[in-house]
């Protein structure tokens, strides 16, 4: 179970000397249960209660690195089941296949369309985080080759082939990149543990739908001296998918609520296994995917292997591990504020929304976008998007009156029209009353008000 | 040093001796050094013991399942005239401790005005019969196999078409002679009419058991519960993402009769992007409640999960996302499919291709672990 801020404290040295920027040890004590400080932060811990502290604190799922340099991707982490019990950490690493029996322009191809898929979203910029490569071919020089092509990709890599020879191969290539081995077997642990230890990688283990030989082989490798491993208890799609998900919940619930330490490792997911038997459309098989991929995400998959780039089929996996990984103890929102858009001047539009980080970043894209001249008054309405905040209460007249005091916005104009989102028409009323200025109902999307501004205004 | 200091010093160093294969003679030993010897061989005969218990224990696998004290109320939908559906009844939180007794069920929406504003991708599916609300929900059963139907009597709405209670009832009328499954009946969201409008309709729809949506903490949440319990109806219990508000609700439609197999949460679904975190949290809470043994939050739970058509990344017309007729649908089962992994047991749905999947996957929370087979994934590298 989560450590307490008490149990930290005990093992603190209690001066409440400050030098870790708290107050007191207690404040101390109480962030680290937290993660929001660092135990290094403390000057005078050292020796065995330092020591007793980082196992105390060592999270329920391991943290593993894979890849070196700027796009280095750690994975695990977590501390609980449920988000909104902390947050859950190190967001699900996604990796797409690229398999070494393609020829050179089509593997560069999808290796920069891999590298270049980016969406943004809330000011925030969504990307893939590696490269799988497959050894389809089953050649041991191919999976060389291509595994020399990644080298200085510059981006993450898990090199997948069970034959310890081919594996061999290519990590005498990029050993030294901290590419991810997949993965060791029943058949095969032995050699391929050998070599996770000599380049130092870490290391999937593959034991599909079997918790007790699974238990077992991670027993064996964590005995051979290995550290870093990820499990991949099989993904398997179609009717058994229950017990994929099965699978993946209860061996995060033992490393969680059992703090069995064979499981206590992150979980890869392969909803790329959907391409096995494609359905006849190709499109209904990228559904299938990013829907598996989508399940799993939701339920701990630390990492996983895809084969689609589509933009559409990636966006809404891309998305959903935006969401699934915001903190929950801090509201998606930004400044409440006045805020300028183009060459303002006595004569612009004024108009308001919320300050739901989501809402904001949507509203200003659109304002830019459409090359819009105005002023946008932020109100704060505790990160609630339009339709929320006026169902909850924080849109309301007396809040948007205050608001406009408080920004000066009557001394920056000369009229006294406000624009308001067609979401929030029902308190028009409300805001007139208590502001004095005259409300006009906007758009219901922010996208048509360029449209609508040229229009009226 | 003598030999059995000797002995005694390499003995310190290791946690395994044989004990069956010591052998040692009483005699030669002086009997001063006996205490600290017969001292230590017990000691490491302890550890022994203790690391074989500690390794047997460990490496047995052992099931992670848990008992509950509480469990989700079975809500019974339809009868009379129709098809049952039943809603919840669970008993554990996962599938591997207790199956689902009931699968999810999927509704798709339909409305009673022509709705030319929807997305292309839904009105591609459902165009020729948006004239009229019975065929609309005929086709949705028949040909995309929906379990029920909700109709959004949205033209009701003084600011829609204000369509009297008198035409709403012929809209109702229509769709229930169309269909045997059972019906939401959704109104328009006016707080003055919704109350008139579900009145009104639970007592068309007399002894159907209907889903009457919704109820919330803003309307007369009294009328739609006396009705329903006056005409045998379940009702929709509608909170915004707050567990608290929830809870208020619910006692309330209980003061006014319902049971607690009357009534479905909606506890707000947020879509996909546009904050469903909160809703995955207000879900996972609310039913981990449930479990636990709060009573009052025991009741299934629904999910708009329509909302996620709202969403930008779902209908906007933008090249670089590629086309929305692959969006929508994905928007809408991701949503969904995020929202029943919490536990919910309905969904209000729009796309044919977004309910199929969701349905297929639903199917198999009432399977038992490893009970169905799977495909050998054993060589997946080299198979596509």
């Amino acid at each position: 179970m989560k450590v307490t801020a008490m149990d930290i404290y005990k093992l603190l040295p209690r001066t409440n000397c400050g030098k870790c920027g708290e107050a007191s040890c207690m404040a101390f004590a109480a962030k680290l249960s937290q993660k929001e400080a660092e135990l290094s932060n403390c000057p005078q811990l050292k020796g065995a209660d330092f020591e007793k502290l980082t196992n105390m604190l060592a999270p329920a799922v391991k943290e593993i690195k894979i890849g070196t340099g700027d796009r280095a991707v750690t994975i695990g982490g977590d501390e609980v089941l449920y988000r909104y019990e902390l947050t859950y950490y190190n967001p699900t690493a996604l990796a797409v296949d690229l398999s070494d029996d393609m020829d050179d322009s089509e593997f560069d191809q999808k290796l920069s369309e891999i590298k270049n898929l980016e969406f943004e979203r809330t000011g925030e910029i969504l990307k893939l985080n590696a490269v799988a490569l497959r050894n389809k071919s089953g050649d041991l020089e191919k999976f060389k080759k291509a595994a020399e092509k990644l080298k200085d990709a510059g981006i993450p890599v898990i090199l997948c082939s069970f034959d310890p020879k081919a594996m061999e191969a290519a990590l005498d290539v990029i050993g030294s990149k901290r590419p991810l081995i997949y993965a060791a077997t029943e058949n095969n642990i032995n050699e391929m543990s050998e070599l996770a230890l000599k380049h130092n990688c870490p290391i999937s283990l593959f034991v599909p739908n079997d918790l007790e030989k699974m238990k077992q082989l991670s027993r064996k490798l964590r005995e051979s001296g290995v550290k870093d491993i990820v499990l991949d208890p099989g993904t398997c799609i179609g009717e058994a998918i229950g017990d994929t998900m099965d699978n993946f919940i209860m061996i995060r619930r033992l490393a969680v609520e059992e703090k069995d330490d064979d499981f206590r490792f992150p979980i890869l997911a392969v909803p790329a296994v959907c391409w096995i038997n494609p359905e006849e459309d190709e499109i209904l098989t990228k559904m299938k995917e990013a829907t598996t991929a989508a399940a799993l995400m939701n339920r701990y998959a630390d990492a996983m292997i895809l084969h689609g780039v589509d933009i559409w089929e990636m966006m809404p996996v891309l998305t959903l591990r935006q969401s699934l990984y915001t903190d929950p103890r801090k509201p998606q929102s930004v400044e409440a504020k006045i805020y300028e858009f183009g060459t303002v001047d006595e004569n612009s539009p004024v108009i308001m929304t919320t300050n739901f980080a989501l809402t904001y970043y949507t509203v200003a894209g659109d304002l830019k976008s459409g090359k819009v001249n105005c002023y946008l008054l932020v109100l704060d309405t505790g990160g609630k998007a339009v339709d929320v905040a006026v169902a909850g209460g924080q849109f309301n007249g007396k809040a948007a009156a205050e608001l406009m005091k408080e920004t000066g916005i009557e001394k920056l104009v000369n009229h006294k029209k406000l624009i308001i989102p067609g979401l929030a028409a029902s308190v028009s009323g409300d805001i007139e009353d208590q502001s004095g200025w005259e409300v006009i109902v906007g758009t219901r999307d922010s996208s048509e008000v360029p449209a609508f501004l040229a229009k009226i205004w | 040093m003598d030999t059995m200091s000797q002995i005694l010093k390499l003995l310190e160093k290791t946690d395994s001796i044989e004990i069956n294969e010591f052998r040692m003679d009483v005699d030669e030993l002086e009997l001063t050094i006996m205490p600290t010897l017969q001292n230590f061989v017990q000691k490491v005969v302890e550890k022994q013991v203790e690391a074989k218990k500690e390794f047997e224990s460990q490496i047995e696998f052992k099931y992670p399942v848990k008992d509950y004290a509480g469990k989700v109320n079975e809500v019974k939908l339809g009868g009379k005239n129709r098809k049952t559906v039943k809603l919840g009844g669970q008993t554990s939180l996962y599938r591997f401790e207790e199956p689902q007794p009931n699968a999810p069920t999927v509704t798709f929406d339909v409305f009673d005005i022509p709705m030319n504003g929807l997305p292309r991708p839904i009105k591609e599916n459902f165009e020729d019969v948006m004239h009229s609300p019975g065929e609309w929900a005929e086709k949705a059963v028949k040909e995309f196999g929906a379990d029920m139907i909700t109709l959004h009597l949205i033209g009701t709405d003084p600011k829609v078409k204000d369509k009297s209670l008198k035409d709403a009832a012929k809209d109702l009328e229509e769709v229930l002679q169309a269909v045997k499954v059972p019906l939401v009946i959704g109104g328009s969201g006016n707080p003055k009419k919704d109350p008139l409008v579900l009145e009104m309709a639970a007592e068309v729809a007399d002894g159907e058991r209907c889903l009457l949506a919704s109820a919330n903490l803003d309307l007369d949440y009294q009328k739609i519960a006396q009705a329903a319990v006056k005409h045998d109806h379940a009702v929709l219990s509608w909170a915004i993402s707050d567990v608290n508000m929830q809870k208020v609700l619910n006692k309330a439609l209980m003061k006014e009769g319902l049971t607690a197999n009357d009534i479905v949460m909606d506890p707000t679904t947020c879509a996909l992007g546009y904050g469903i975190e909160f809703s995955i949290d207000v879900m996972t809470r609310t039913r981990l409640s449930a479990l636990k043994g709060e009573e009052i939050l025991q009741m299934p739970m629904s999910s708009g999960t329509t909302n996620a058509w709202g969403s930008r990344e779902a209908w906007m017309k933008k090249d670089e996302w590629g086309p929305t007729k692959y969006r929508g649908p994905i928007w809408e089962v991701v949503t969904g499919i995020t929202m029943m992994l919490c536990g919910v047991d309905i969904f209000m749905m729009l796309h044919p291709l977004s309910v199929k999947t969701l349905k297929e996957i639903g199917t198999t929370l009432t399977y038992e672990y490893k009970s169905k087979e799977s495909q050998d994934i054993s060589d997946w590298i080299n198979k596509f």
